[in-house]
C-alpha cells in the first residue's frame, strides 16, 4: 500500500481502493478444498514451514466464511460439479487457486474417462501454480501474485458505471 | 495349507461337472471355473469345511472379454489360519451379467461387488444395496467395458481438452 502524506506529523493518507485492497488481501481465508498429493504440500505450506498465518490466511472447512478457494489436486466430473458448488457459495469477493498440473490441465490424469481436464472449465480461476505437485514456496509464490492481484483492483471504478453509459 | 489343486479336487468330488475341468490362472489366482448357479453352494463350502477355512474374500474383480462376449468375476480367496490361497472364476454372458451375490458369505464382497457392477455393469442378484460407488449415479454406461465410449459432455463439461501444441 502506497501512503501519500499530505501532513507526516499528524496523519496517514491513502486512497479507498488501496485500503480495502490491503485488508482483503492481508486475510484471505482459504478454503480447503484438498484433492489429491498436492493437498499433502497445500498441508506442508499451511504448516510451521510454510506458515501461511503470517499472511493473516486462516484454512476454514466451509465455503461461507472464505475468500479464496486452493483447489490442490485430480478433479474428477464427479467432483467438479461440486466443486462448482461449493464456489457458488463463497461470498464476494471471491478468488481461486488452481495448484498442481491436474487442477490445471488434467495433468497426467487428461485422458482417462473420469477427470474434468482443468479446474478452469468449472470455476474460473485466477492464479495457475505448475508443478507436480509444487513445492510449498511455489503455492506460497502463487499466494503471493494472488496478493499482488488484489491489491491493483478498482473497486470504486468497477462499481461505478460513467454517467450515460449504463444501459 | 493346501495347494491350489488339491481344493480343486475336493470342489470337483463334491460338485461335480458344475466346477471346471482344469486349473486357470497362475500364483495367487490360480484356482477354477465355477458354474454362476452353484457359487454361493461352492464359496459356502470352501468358507465352512474344515481343513479349507477360507475366511478371507481376499479381492473380487471383473474382466471384460468382448471375444468371448462373456465378462468374468474373479474371486481371490485367503485363508488366514491355514495360509493357503484359491481363486474362483464365474463367467457370465456380456449382454446380460448376472452372479449371485457373495454379501450372505463374506459381508467384505458388498462394496466389492458394487464397484463391479458400477464399472462392469454385472447385477449382483441378492445384493442389499447395489448402486455405483465410484462414478456419479447419472453416468452413462461402464467405463471398464473395452467397448465404452467416452461421453463429449458431462454437465455442460467438456471432457476433452484441446492441445496447445496441436492448432
Amino acid at each position: 500500500m502506497s501512503l501519500r502524506n499530505a501532513a507526516p506529523e499528524m496523519a496517514l493518507t491513502t486512497t479507498i481502493d488501496e485500503v480495502l485492497n490491503w485488508t482483503r488481501k492481508s486475510s484471505l481465508w482459504y478454503m480447503m478444498f484438498g484433492l489429491a498429493c498436492c493437498a499433502i504440500e497445500m498441508m506442508q505450506t499451511g504448516g510451521p514451514r510454510g506458515d501461511l498465518e503470517r499472511f493473516g490466511m486462516a484454512p476454514r472447512a466451509t465455503p461461507r466464511v472464505s475468500d479464496v478457494i486452493i483447489v490442490s489436486g485430480t478433479l474428477t466430473l464427479k467432483m467438479a460439479l461440486r466443486a462448482r458448488r461449493l464456489w457458488e457459495q463463497m461470498p464476494e469477493p471471491r478468488y481461486v487457486i488452481s495448484m498442481g498440473s491436474c487442477a490445471n490441465c488434467g495433468g497426467l490424469f487428461q485422458l482417462a474417462y473420469s477427470v474434468c481436464d482443468g479446474v478452469d472449465k468449472v470455476i474460473p480461476v485466477d492464479v495457475y501454480v505448475p508443478g507436480c505437485p509444487p513445492r510449498p514456496e511455489a503455492l506460497i509464490e502463487g499466494l503471493v501474485k494472488l496478493q499482488e492481484k488484489i491489491q491493483h483492483e478498482k473497486w470504486l471504478v468497477k462499481k461505478t458505471a460513467p454517467v450515460g453509459v449504463r444501459a | 495349507m493346501l495347494e491350489p489343486a488339491a481344493v480343486h479336487e475336493r470342489l470337483r468330488d463334491r460338485f461335480g461337472d458344475a466346477v471346471g475341468a482344469e486349473l486357470v490362472g497362475r500364483a495367487r489366482t490360480l484356482g477354477c471355473r465355477v458354474e454362476a448357479a452353484r457359487l454361493i453352494d461352492v464359496m459356502r463350502m470352501l468358507r465352512d469345511e474344515p481343513g479349507l477355512g477360507f475366511d478371507c474374500l481376499s479381492s473380487l474383480a471383473g474382466v471384460d472379454w468382448p471375444a468371448r462376449q462373456a465378462i468374468e468375476v474373479v474371486y481371490v480367496l485367503h485363508s488366514y489360519h491355514l495360509g493357503h490361497w484359491f481363486a474362483v472364476r464365474v463367467e457370465t454372458p456380456r449382454d446380460d451379467p448376472r452372479v449371485p451375490s457373495l454379501t450372505g458369505v463374506w459381508p467384505a464382497a458388498d462394496w466389492n461387488e458394487r464397484e463391479v457392477y458400477d464399472l462392469l455393469g454385472v447385477v449382483f442378484e441378492g445384493h442389499p444395496d447395489l448402486r455405483r460407488i465410484l462414478m456419479p449415479e447419472d453416468w452413462p454406461g461402464h467405463p471398464l467395458r473395452k467397448d465404452f465410449v467416452e461421453p463429449d459432455e458431462y454437465h455442460g463439461i467438456r471432457t476433452s481438452r484441446p492441445s496447445p501444441l496441436e492448432s
